[in-house]
């Protein structure tokens, strides 16, 4: 019966934490503003960046994951709020994130309420277009979602005063396509056995990895990574322990509980392999159909199939997910669930009922960014990886 | 802590350190030799101490015994071997207590659990969040509320007639209580009122959790109580199981029973 060793985690020697990433973006987007780029902040996965890209623009996302700035967020909201949306807007009402505070135009999309309202408020610190996303996917909700990328191409064109060409969107849908790519041969490591790495260092990466403002930048840091990886993995795949259990991170964005969830899981013996997340496989798995002559149609389908819990009903990220499980060789699942998400906290109900169809082990985590509840969380993690252990 | 040899194990003890009380059990390789129960006080490392002091006394050596710590104050047992988590401990010592797989529902001092243990082995788990409510702790507040002893509440809810308290929040729920005692209420009724509302929240983690085709069998210090099982049986509307004197260890002898089990593997 194997009884738990904690393990600590192995990180590589450039291994570059979260913060430092984000610190060293800060002044590479300092430069791109005083050579006269212009910059959109924007909010969550829907927002099609590639007519970002086509308008010459730089798209930023403003998500924190940080619960310092939540105090100043709380002054204006409720406190009984989603952590991200009090964090993100906590940094913008005390103008403390050089990236919000860099930002030009701020975009955003109806996709939770809390969000949707708070850009209400957030437009009085700076101008934050909201993209009317609709929350089903149907040829009426497809219609308008491409009314809506059209509208906000117009939004972009007048603002910045600029023209957005067709050619240019192509390009951009080329190179996004490429980099979701690169960024999905990278998340999808975690199907070897035993994983060639932790979950921690894969999400810090490619969450560090988004203050880099240059796509080709990125996919060639992508792809370096996973040859370095698989390199290594060859050569030290007989010292990995095969017995180490497998997790899929599913839920919420989890970068603002990285360390007091995925870090401890793996400390206590298991391997986080997949995320099924926005910050994970979640926006990556499906690209733009380049071969669809009406771009607009192109982008609204594929932006509007993303698996938030926004959607409803939306059965395909139960079904991604099960695939996920079979496909990773998972032998749990942990749902993140940020504090007053009810989106998908309603939605772990069938998340829960057919990770535990398959025989597999599920835990539910409902926390915020605090690190108040560290203590129980771990306890239940211990328990869990002991659950898919005997 | 250095591995030791699994021949000089005679006995394997089992702790868990609650936020109330700690208990201990004692096993050999085949039967249980002690158990003991001690108010777990304000400090984790002090009764842990005192539990191995009274374990010597009793000629339990450390050094000949296998020590398996658990509980939330588990990591101050200096001495242990080895620390699980409460809840694994629970599901393996409660599968021994109940002779069969099902579900336990621990009432602990300052959190509640179900635990679905299939073929000996917990599987799935579910534990209250950061609240209060639905713990032993609650019924230990309104108890000094009211004035009296856990025992003398349950005493006294059995006599009466629920006088609901519907506040989710043991802070509110206080309150509710104190104006139930300013208007003159029955003191029966406030207890049934207490325990009742307890039982419900232990019954919606329960419910939530699901307990369909499950035997039910509860655990921790509130199980020899029969108002409260009587109660929980009731609101769930299925029987619930427990054992006369042992359902406070579950957690103890599940840690004991662990340790043995890797002991007994491991002389092969």
């Amino acid at each position: 019966m194997p009884l738990l060793q904690q393990t600590s985690l192995q990180l590589p020697a450039n291994f570059e934490t979260y913060a430092e990433g984000k610190q060293k973006g800060f002044l590479r987007m300092k430069e791109l503003k005083e050579q006269g780029r212009q910059v959109v902040g924007v909010f969550c996965s829907f927002v099609p960046l590639e007519i970002i890209h086509a308008a010459g623009l730089i798209p930023v996302g403003l998500c924190s994951f940080s619960e310092e700035s939540i105090p100043a967020g709380e002054r204006d909201l409720p406190r009984n709020l989603c952590p991200l949306i009090k964090a993100s807007y906590g940094y913008a009402v005390s103008d403390t994130c050089p990236y919000f505070y860099f930002s030009d135009l701020i975009v955003g999309e109806t996709t939770c309420d809390g969000k949707r309202k708070m850009f209400e408020l957030m437009n009085e610190i700076k101008p934050t277009y909201v993209m009317q996303l609709p929350h089903q996917r149907s040829e009426v909700a497809l219609q308008v979602w491409r009314d809506e990328i059209i509208r906000l191409k117009e939004k972009l064109e007048d603002f910045f005063d600029v023209t957005i060409a067709e050619d240019d969107i192509l390009q951009a849908i080329s190179d996004k396509n490429r980099e979701r790519k690169a960024v999905l041969s990278y998340l999808e490591l975690g199907k070897n056995k035993p994983s060639p790495i932790s979950g921690y260092e894969m999400g810090t990466r490619l969450d560090a990895g988004a203050f880099s403002f240059d796509i080709e930048e990125r996919i060639h840091s992508m792809e370096t990574r996973v040859a370095e990886i698989m390199e290594e993995y060859e050569q030290n795949k007989d010292q990995l322990d095969p017995e180490r259990p497998r997790v899929i991170i599913t839920g919420c964005p989890n970068a603002g509980v990285r360390d007091k969830v995925i870090r401890r899981v793996e400390e206590l013996g298991a391997d986080v392999v997949g995320f099924d997340a926005c910050n994970g496989t979640r926006e990556k798995v499906e690209l733009v159909d380049e071969n669809e002559p009406d771009v607009y149609l192109a982008l609204a389908k594929k932006y509007l199939d993303i698996n938030c819990s926004v959607m409803s009903p939306n059965p395909s990220r139960i079904e991604y997910l099960s695939n996920m499980i079979d496909e990773y060789q998972a032998d749990g699942v942990i749902e993140v669930i940020l504090q007053a998400c009810h989106t998908f906290n309603i939605e772990s109900h069938f998340v829960r009922r057919m990770v535990n169809e398959k025989g597999k082990a599920y835990l539910g985590i409902e926390t915020d960014y605090s690190t108040s509840d560290s203590g129980q969380i771990s306890t239940r993690l211990a328990a869990f990886v002991e659950t898919m252990s005997f | 802590m250095t591995a030791k040899n699994p021949s000089a194990c005679r006995n394997f003890i089992g702790i868990d350190i609650g936020s109330t009380a700690t208990k201990v059990v004692v096993l050999d390789d085949h039967e249980i030799r002690e158990t003991m129960v001690l108010p777990t006080g304000w400090s984790s490392v002090e009764v842990a101490e005192e539990v191995r002091e009274r374990l010597e006394a009793l000629d339990y050596l450390i050094p000949d015994s296998y020590v398996v710590a658990t509980g939330y104050g588990r990591v101050a047992v200096d001495f242990a071997d080895r620390t699980i988590t409460e809840i694994t401990c629970h599901g393996r010592g409660g599968y021994e207590l109940m002779g069969s797989d099902g579900t336990m529902i621990d009432i602990g001092g300052q959190d509640t659990k179900t635990i679905t243990v299939e073929n000996g082995l917990p599987k799935s788990f579910l534990m209250n969040d950061k609240c209060s409510a639905g713990t032993g702790k609650f019924l230990e507040i309104m108890a000094n509320r009211l004035g009296v002893t856990l025992p003398e509440l349950f005493d006294l809810a059995a006599r009466g007639q629920v006088l609901p308290i519907s506040a989710m929040c043991t802070v509110f729920a206080e309150s509710e209580v104190i104006s139930h005692i300013g208007n003159g209420e029955k003191r029966e009724d406030i207890a049934a009122g207490v325990v009742d509302s307890v039982i419900r929240r232990v019954a919606g983690l329960a419910l939530r959790h699901g307990l369909e085709g499950q035997k039910v069998f509860l655990t921790g210090g509130l199980s020899s109580s029969p108002y409260i099982v009587e109660s929980l049986s009731r609101v769930l509307e299925m029987p619930v199981h427990t054992h006369p004197t042992l359902g406070r260890y579950a957690g103890a002898l599940g840690a004991a029973l662990l340790g043995r089990q890797k002991i007994l593997k491991r002389r092969g």
